[in-house]
């Protein structure tokens, strides 16, 4: 089977320092592969690289195993590679549906916003991922941090996504949004998406993950089937750097 | 949020328990904002008319203080853009004198000497004023791509424009007064410009129609998505509110009477006689339209259009807005254009009002502007504002200053107050929106 996504032998430098320094990793349909490391490791510099915010200055990236060109964030959305970024991306003083159509309005056939068939739209898509949510004309300062995380999926949801990429989706969550979060990772994953997700959180990532690829000082480390390894492993990974023993 | 009734198990499926009982405003669906700037306004006329014996709210009072205000509030609508895009623009008063004085050169000596046409040909005004929007945009554009392409803060770039343009209107008519303006021209400057009552009347009513089309065709369009409506006595209430403004304004214009010596002098320049008992009113000045249309426009573009979601997203999140691929350096391009271009069609109604151009137009305007966006509720963090806010705020800050002219308050006084009432309204402004969590 074809990955999905390949990213082979990517290196960059920001000044001196290698961010990342020749890292290659795949991505099947239907798969969550995590990526894991210490702050600065070069995790979400590796995934900015795929999302068009930063141009690789080494290595290529197939997705489907045809080799393509990001160069913006425009790019990434062309191959249906959406974002769901760390700071949420989202503009506060705007309603949910003006922040989930940001960039791709629908608009009537005068060329003005359809602001009424956006706002259908997202009440409709809304009732699917998160039906607690309500507040479809309030800006989205109004909204938890829950309410906000499921306006960001839901765009990348509604422009029929093939690649997630998720820089820390539950960070800034309470338990019951977290729950919400992995609950919703499963079922997009069952739908065949690939989803990148990055997180600090070993123990959510075991649940969540087929593979975990650790990364430490921009390179990686490893690779590793989730059941083949156990947390304390993969914590050496982070820690030390090493693989884990597997003369066992 | 689960809602277990089971006392009632079969009654159809109800959303949770039944709501409170709506207040009438959230009934109406008003913005507060905007009535506590309708209900400062009130304030200020009534007081004034009050202080002046009633000299305040008369029909001429009223007449003068809405072509006072054309110019600022034109600009005040521009700047809403430039500062919800978190940026500021000093350089609009000096934009303005050089717009102005691109307009009066060309028609009093450009267009004769370089192209021929004799001075009052009917082409004048229209190429005139077609040069001075096309240099106002391309300056704002220009000044725009030192901001947002090089990187300079918008602040340097049109503190240093505001040097430049005044000194560039003031080399291209060696600081001489320009004048007199063609007579068309002069059309837009307000008094020397107006409907009369015929056709105040018909634009007052076309405009009600149109009001409560609009009102008729939003409704429509949320019944069809199955969203919430108002209850038809709100809308109809709504409506009424709208449409009585309106003709109740053109009323007032109508009732404000032309002297008869002025009347007796345009019968005779025609060379016919006055018939006796003739009396004609002023009616919707032309200046006041071009505002009305400017406002139209402007808010056409702030709410239904890709460019205006773009300016409100980049000025929440400007990260955001780039990480959703909107090129937010060719939008600040645009903003600064679209300022450059109402700085133009400002001087056209400043420069007709004075019916000539002078040095030291627009001096001081760049502060009346912002402070006009920033009391209709602008916020200098960006992100929001609205173009009727930025009007009212224009209005208040125009009816302060006649007022106090009026009442006799001396000038340095004037000043002391318009000043302390800017930061004030911010004051305001900052803690409606903190008890109310807006913004």
């Amino acid at each position: 089977m074809t990955p999905l996504v390949e990213m082979r032998n990517i290196s960059i430098a920001f000044g001196g320092v290698q961010a990342v320094d020749d890292v290659s990793i795949d991505l099947y349909p239907g798969e969550v592969v995590g990526l894991l490391g210490h702050n600065g490791a070069g995790k979400s510099t590796l995934i900015k690289i795929l999302s068009g915010a930063y141009r690789a200055d080494e290595g290529e990236i197939l997705i489907d195993g045809k080799p393509v060109t990001i160069n913006s964030p425009r790019d990434a959305r062309a191959q249906n590679i959406e974002t769901i970024h760390q700071t949420l991306a989202l503009a506060d003083n705007l309603p949910a549906p003006a922040n989930l159509f940001l960039g791709r309005e629908l608009r009537t056939m005068f060329g003005f916003l359809d602001d009424s068939r956006m706002e259908a739209e997202t009440r409709k898509i809304m009732a699917r991922l998160n039906p607690n949510f309500k507040k479809i004309v309030d800006p989205v300062s109004a909204l938890s941090g829950g309410q906000r995380q499921s306006v960001a999926i839901a765009r990348a949801v509604y422009f029929n996504a093939r690649i997630l990429i998720m820089d820390e989706p539950t960070a800034a969550l309470g338990v019951h949004e977290t729950k919400m979060v992995a609950d919703l990772i499963m079922e997009l994953k069952a739908q065949g998406l690939g989803i990148f997700l990055i997180s600090h959180d070993t123990r959510e990532m075991m649940a969540l993950c087929d593979r975990v690829s650790v990364m430490k000082n921009g390179q990686l480390i490893g690779t590793e089937r989730v059941e083949d390894v156990t947390e304390d492993d993969i914590l050496s990974m982070i820690i030390m750097g090493k693989k884990p023993d597997k003369a066992a | 949020m689960t809602h277990h009734d089971s006392s009632t198990p079969v009654a159809p499926p109800r959303p949770q328990k039944a709501p409170p009982r709506p207040k009438l405003m959230d009934t109406l669906e008003l913005d507060t904002r905007l009535l506590g700037m309708i209900g400062a306004f009130i304030l200020v006329a009534v007081v004034f008319n009050l202080m002046t014996d009633g000299r305040f709210l008369t029909p001429r009072n009223i007449f003068n203080l809405t072509i006072q205000t054309v110019s600022v509030a034109i600009m005040a609508t521009g700047m809403v853009f430039v500062i919800v895009t978190r940026h500021i623009d000093l350089s609009v008063g000096a934009l303005l004198a050089t717009c102005s004085a691109v307009m009066a050169m060309m028609q009093t000596a450009w267009l004769p000497q370089y192209l021929g046409l004799p001075i009052g040909h009917p082409m004048i005004p229209w190429l005139a004023i077609g040069a001075g929007i096309v240099t106002g945009a391309a300056i704002g554009a220009f000044q725009g791509y030192l901001a947002g392409y090089l990187l300079i803060p918008a602040f340097i770039v049109t503190l240093g424009g505001l040097l430049v343009w005044r000194n560039t209107a003031w080399y291209l008519t060696n600081g001489q007064t320009i004048g007199p303006l063609d007579s068309t021209f002069q059309i837009f400057g307000g008094i020397n410009g107006t409907l009369g009552e015929f056709w105040s009347w018909v634009i007052g009513i076309l405009a009600t129609l149109a009001a409560l089309a609009a009102l008729w065709a939003k409704r429509r369009d949320k019944l069809r998505h199955d969203f919430p409506v108002k209850p038809l006595w709100a809308e109809a209430a709504l409506g009424a509110i709208i449409g009585g403004a309106i003709l109740g304004f053109i009323a007032v214009l109508n009732s404000y009477q032309i002297p008869e010596a002025r009347l007796r002098r345009s019968f005779e320049a025609r060379g016919e006689v006055m018939p006796e008992g003739y009396s004609a009113a002023y009616g919707l000045p032309v200046s006041v339209l071009l505002l009305i249309i400017v406002a139209i426009v402007m808010t056409v573009v702030a709410r239904k259009t890709r460019l205006g979601r773009y300016i409100f997203a980049t000025g929440g999140n400007p990260q955001a807005a780039e990480l959703s691929g909107i090129n937010t350096r060719l939008l600040t391009v645009k903003v600064f254009a679209i300022m450059g271009a109402l700085c133009a069609i400002s001087a056209v109604v400043a420069s007709a009002r004075l019916t000539n151009h002078s040095n030291d137009i627009g001096t001081l305007d760049e502060l009346r502007v912002i402070a006009a966006a920033v009391i209709g509720g602008t916020a200098l963090a960006g992100g929001l504002g609205t173009i009727y806010g930025a009007i009212l705020g224009a209005l208040i800050m125009q009816s302060l200053q006649s007022g106090m002219a009026m009442v006799g308050v001396d000038a340095p006084l004037q000043n002391i107050v318009v000043g302390s009432v800017l930061v004030l309204a911010v004051l305001i402004d900052i803690i409606y929106r903190r008890r109310t969590g807006k913004g």
